[in-house]
């Protein structure tokens, strides 16, 4: 068995009944490359007066190939398009370790006011005082919450930012020195896939610790591992099962002990703000997720944010470039190597992803800090209310209560010729997006239900009754109702098989 | 809290069916010490959404926007005007709204949008593939750079001169971990070529920007012979891919891996992110199953209709963790869509026009500066950004030109740092400026040097 894939089908079974989808609302839609024309343009450029030629002779001959669309047919092709995607606000979105919770529409009005979205990036200081200023917040709310000293902005997503921490981590260990000696970087069995990735990508090699039978960090095997050749621990917390990880403090101090650094995965901090910090939990560097806790959109896979806190221990090397000043004698930014004392390099173009930094501070005032506690208070209690309600007829991987999101194995399906694939698929046919499938690798099936905080308790009762039914009618032997789904689809299942033997990327004439 | 659905009624009755009696009964496995009693004490209550929106406002307000100056700065990302339709579009909730497309049946807007994305980099690039994006053109250069070391198992690269430096700066700083070893040839105008002659057995790539970030326009094809007769590699690197309407592709002159900011099309300037990488590669299957980030590919359901997913994911992280050719996770999704249907709406006519218009307006701002006594022009040939070389320092030029409500480029000592280049301005000029604003930069220009 592919241990990651947990033999998932990746190609459709023969069709026994064929796509009954029909849709009046739904109309067909070609390729851009079907719809277009290539003497088409729905842009009026106001009139050439000259054809100047000062390119070196290096001028195009050729045509570039691409289609253009009045504007109508803009709007019709992307309007339909658009039909065809599920989204937040169409319904509960479940996704385990995504954090699909509303995206308030001012952080989109406000991100689009002419003095945060037509500014340059290298226009002079002077004349950019309040985008700096409105850095410089950001940057104040999110110590606040992660009671962190010190905390990087440029990186541009989840990833980015383990990169930039782990980065740190780094030049930490080669100022003493340590760099050849401190290679090794434990990783839990369960963190996400950019964690081992990550580290990887920083030069150093993975050691996976294994989880324990309750889903945490196992501690025996923890302590074998731990000697003067480790470099840091990735632990994301609350992990991947959805449980607080107990034994975090003891974690950081052995690690500590040993030398190294602990690097959080922030995903879900989403779960614990305002009811602990986590610089008080030992943590040296952590992400954070702006595009999950902070409720930037995920725009069908980014752009994301994930501006990184930093202990005292790692403030220094935060990479360039930064803000520096304050509003009394006016703020700056340090963009070279001279301007800092250890600063590692620099991640990125320019200074990281403004837009998504007005979006997450309006989500931040809007709250508040009484209101960020409420929001990690709701999103615990919706997990654990769907927990309840469907712990009897799913198989919960782990006993007990979880944080902001609820773990099951297929255990339930045992027998049913039901896999955890096919029961996603068929929660697809009921109207909801799927929970995140197979992921974590820690438990056989995994099923992770996060319904965060935005969600009413008229939803959560509705999707449970869903959930509840599919679980009935599996155990019951309707099968093909899983195995043929989704039914009602804009599409049935897609055979990823021939996608990636024989990879068609682009249109071709 | 208009942004929480559960009353206090609601939180009870779920309690109860949980079986808690209070909330932090959930949260007792933070450890005791730990635990936050007064909750964020530091941090002011929830605000209406009034008293948010007035307070950025007012910071806002604290910024000179582009609009409202006469405004010519680029090094990297530039103002173009966006159809008012792309923005429209891509707050679809149905678009905006959705998560990565890891559920195709459900995802096809997404995934197609990204397939005709791909399509569009690969043409105006004139590459075989293209990928579903990268943050940002920076750390597509950097990803290209470990792409190519993969592919030809070396490990030097050489950085040419006219590379914008923050892409230097990120190449190196996300390359170094991994053993690859950039040499960055010194900065300056007309010096691109002179990579060639450090090019060897040993070098894995080379990386060459056109237009370069002091606005000159680069052969290619000199680099591209030079890089393949030792077995290397070129990377062209595009930080203005409107320039592709006029100029011959990179793809056409012998680039290898295209990576490119994607920013000028469909993209607001918002201080320097989000933007959207541009990652393209020949279509070969070393270079790409080397690649990195994300591919939306081709394929049937199961009533065999054509339809998309991701795919050569056992290229990622979420597959093969620690052996991924990137730790990326995302792409830059919603700013790929705005680059996509902002480039649908243009084609290859309007494109072709657009990047004409900005040329003719970049000639004619460059003679006119280029007339004042004392004002050099260094670069003879340009797309639409053009170096000057002042008879002052640029750095106090441009303030003094901020003062007059005029944003009069980027000098060459803010990207590069105080002492080198003091006296030399880098000026873009696009579609969205005037005649009166192009009157204005040489007059205010002219009076602060005389």
């Amino acid at each position: 068995m592919n241990r990651y894939t947990q033999d998932r089908a990746t190609r459709p079974k023969p069709t026994q009944n064929s796509a009954k989808f029909a849709s009046a609302l739904l109309q067909e839609e070609g390729l851009l490359y079907e719809v277009g024309h290539a003497n088409t343009s729905g842009v009026d450029l106001e009139v050439l007066t000259d054809q100047p030629d000062r390119l070196g002779s290096l001028a195009r001959t050729t045509p570039t190939g691409l289609v253009g669309l009045s504007e109508p047919e803009t709007l019709r092709h992307y309007v339909r398009l658009s039909q065809r995607n599920y989204a937040i606000d169409l319904g509960l979105y479940p996704l385990g370790s995504c954090t699909m919770k509303h995206n308030p529409r001012l952080n989109e009005k406000l991100a689009r006011l002419a003095g945060f979205a037509d500014i340059h990036p290298l226009q002079p200081v002077s004349t950019v005082q309040g985008a700096l200023g409105l850095m410089d917040q950001v940057s104040y709310w999110l110590l606040q919450i992660t009671g962190m000293d010190a905390v990087a902005l440029s990186p541009k997503a989840g990833a980015h930012g383990e990169m930039c921490g782990m980065m740190c981590i780094r030049a930490a260990i080669e100022e003493k020195g340590e760099l050849e000696q401190r290679k090794r970087v434990l990783v839990p069995t369960s963190a996400h896939g950019t964690n081992p990735a990550t580290a990887a990508a920083c030069g150093f090699v993975i050691d996976e610790i294994p989880a324990n039978a309750g889903g945490r960090v196992d501690m025996a095997a923890f302590r074998a591992k731990l000697g003067p050749d480790i470099a840091a621990i990735m632990l994301t917390n609350p992990n991947t099962c959805g449980l607080f990880e107990t034994d975090i403090k003891e974690i950081a101090d052995l690690v500590h002990e040993h030398g190294g650094y602990f690097y959080c995965d922030g995903a879900n901090l989403n779960a614990i703000m305002g009811k602990c910090r986590v610089r008080d939990l030992g943590v040296d560097a952590m992400h954070i997720n702006l595009h999950k806790t902070f409720s930037t959109p995920h725009g069908g896979g980014g752009p994301g944010a994930g501006p990184t806190v930093l202990s005292s221990r790692l403030a220094r090397f935060a990479p360039l470039a930064f803000v520096t000043g304050d509003r009394a004698t006016g703020f700056a930014l340090a963009e070279h190597p001279e301007q800092s004392e250890a600063a590692f390099g620099r991640m990125c173009a320019f200074h990281g992803q403004m837009g998504m930094f007005v979006r997450a501070l309006t989500y931040m005032m809007s709250h508040g800090g009484n209101g960020l506690r409420q929001v990690s208070e709701d999103a615990v209690l919706n997990a654990n209310y769907l927990l309840a309600r469907l712990q009897h007829e799913f198989s919960p991987a782990f006993a007990g209560t979880c944080m902001h999101e609820a773990l099951f194995d297929d255990r339930f399906l045992q027998g049913t010729g039901v896999s955890t694939l096919d029961f996603s698929k068929a929660l697809i046919d009921e109207g909801y997006h799927p929970m995140t499938m197979y992921f974590p690798l820690v438990v056989h099936g995994a099923m992770l239900v996060e319904p965060t905080e935005t969600e009413s308790l008229h939803s959560l009762d509705q999707f449970a009754d869903t959930m509840l039914e599919l679980a009935k009618a599996a155990k019951s032997g309707d099968v093909t109702r899983f195995t043929q789904a989704p039914l009602t689809a804009p599409m049935r299942r897609l055979d990823e098989t021939q996608a990636a033997r024989n990879p068609v990327l682009t249109w071709k004439p | 809290m208009r942004y929480l659905p559960l009353d206090d009624d609601d939180r009870a009755k779920m309690r109860d069916r949980i079986g808690v009696k209070h909330i932090d009964e959930l949260f007792t496995d933070i450890p005791p010490s730990a635990r936050l009693d007064n909750g964020l004490a530091g941090l002011p209550n929830h605000a209406s959404e009034q008293s948010v929106e007035r307070h950025f406002s007012k910071l806002a307000a604290q910024n000179v926007s582009a609009g409202s100056a006469s405004f010519f700065c680029g090094a990297g990302a530039y103002r173009h005007h966006v159809p008012a339709s792309v923005d429209h579009l891509i707050q679809r909730s149905e678009f905006l709204t959705a998560y990565t497309p890891y559920q195709p049946e459900i995802a096809q807007g997404t995934l197609q949008t990204l397939f005709e994305f791909q399509t569009q980099v690969a043409q105006i690039t004139g590459m075989g593939v293209a990928n579903a994006s990268m943050y940002d053109g920076s750390t597509a250069c950097a990803e290209a750079v470990l792409m190519a070391a993969r592919i030809t198992k070396r490990n030097t690269c050489l950085l040419a001169s006219g590379l914008h430096p923050h892409y230097s700066a990120a190449t190196q700083t996300l390359t170094h971990t991994l053993g690859v070893k950039t040499t960055a040839l010194p900065p300056g105008i007309g010096r691109d070529a002179e990579l060639i002659k450090r090019i060897d057995a040993d070098t894995a790539c080379i990386v060459v920007q056109s237009p370069n970030v002091f606005g000159e326009v680069v052969d290619l094809e000199p680099l591209a012979a030079a890089a393949h007769a030792q077995g290397a590699l070129l990377i062209a690197v595009n930080t203005e891919v409107v320039s592709l309407g006029l100029l011959k592709s990179p793809g056409e002159m012998g680039a290898d891996i295209v990576a490119a900011e994607g920013q000028s099309i469909g993209n607001a300037l918002n201080f320097g992110g989000p933007y959207v990488g541009l990652l393209a590669c020949r279509d070969e299957r070393k270079f790409i199953r080397q690649a990195p980030g994300r591919f939306a590919g081709q394929t049937v359901d199961a009533d065999g209709k054509r339809g998309f997913v991701l795919t050569l994911s056992t290229r990622e992280q979420h597959i093969r963790r620690e052996k991924a050719t990137s730790n990326i996770c995302t792409n830059s999704g919603l700013c790929t869509l705005a680059f996509t249907i902002h480039l649908a709406l243009l084609g290859d006519k309007g494109l072709r026009h657009l990047a004409m218009l900005n040329h003719q307006k970049a000639c004619a701002l460059a003679d006119q500066l280029g007339a004042i006594p004392g004002v050099t022009l260094l670069t003879p040939t340009f797309f639409n950004e053009f170096t000057l070389r002042l008879p002052a320092n640029a750095t106090e030029v441009i303030e003094k030109l901020a003062a007059k409500g005029i944003l009069g480029g980027v000098p060459a000592a803010r990207l590069f740092g105080p002492g080198v280049m003091d006296d030399l301005l880098i000026i873009a000029a696009t579609e969205t400026n005037t005649e009166q604003d192009m009157n204005d930069f040489s007059t205010a220009l002219a009076e602060i040097l005389s």
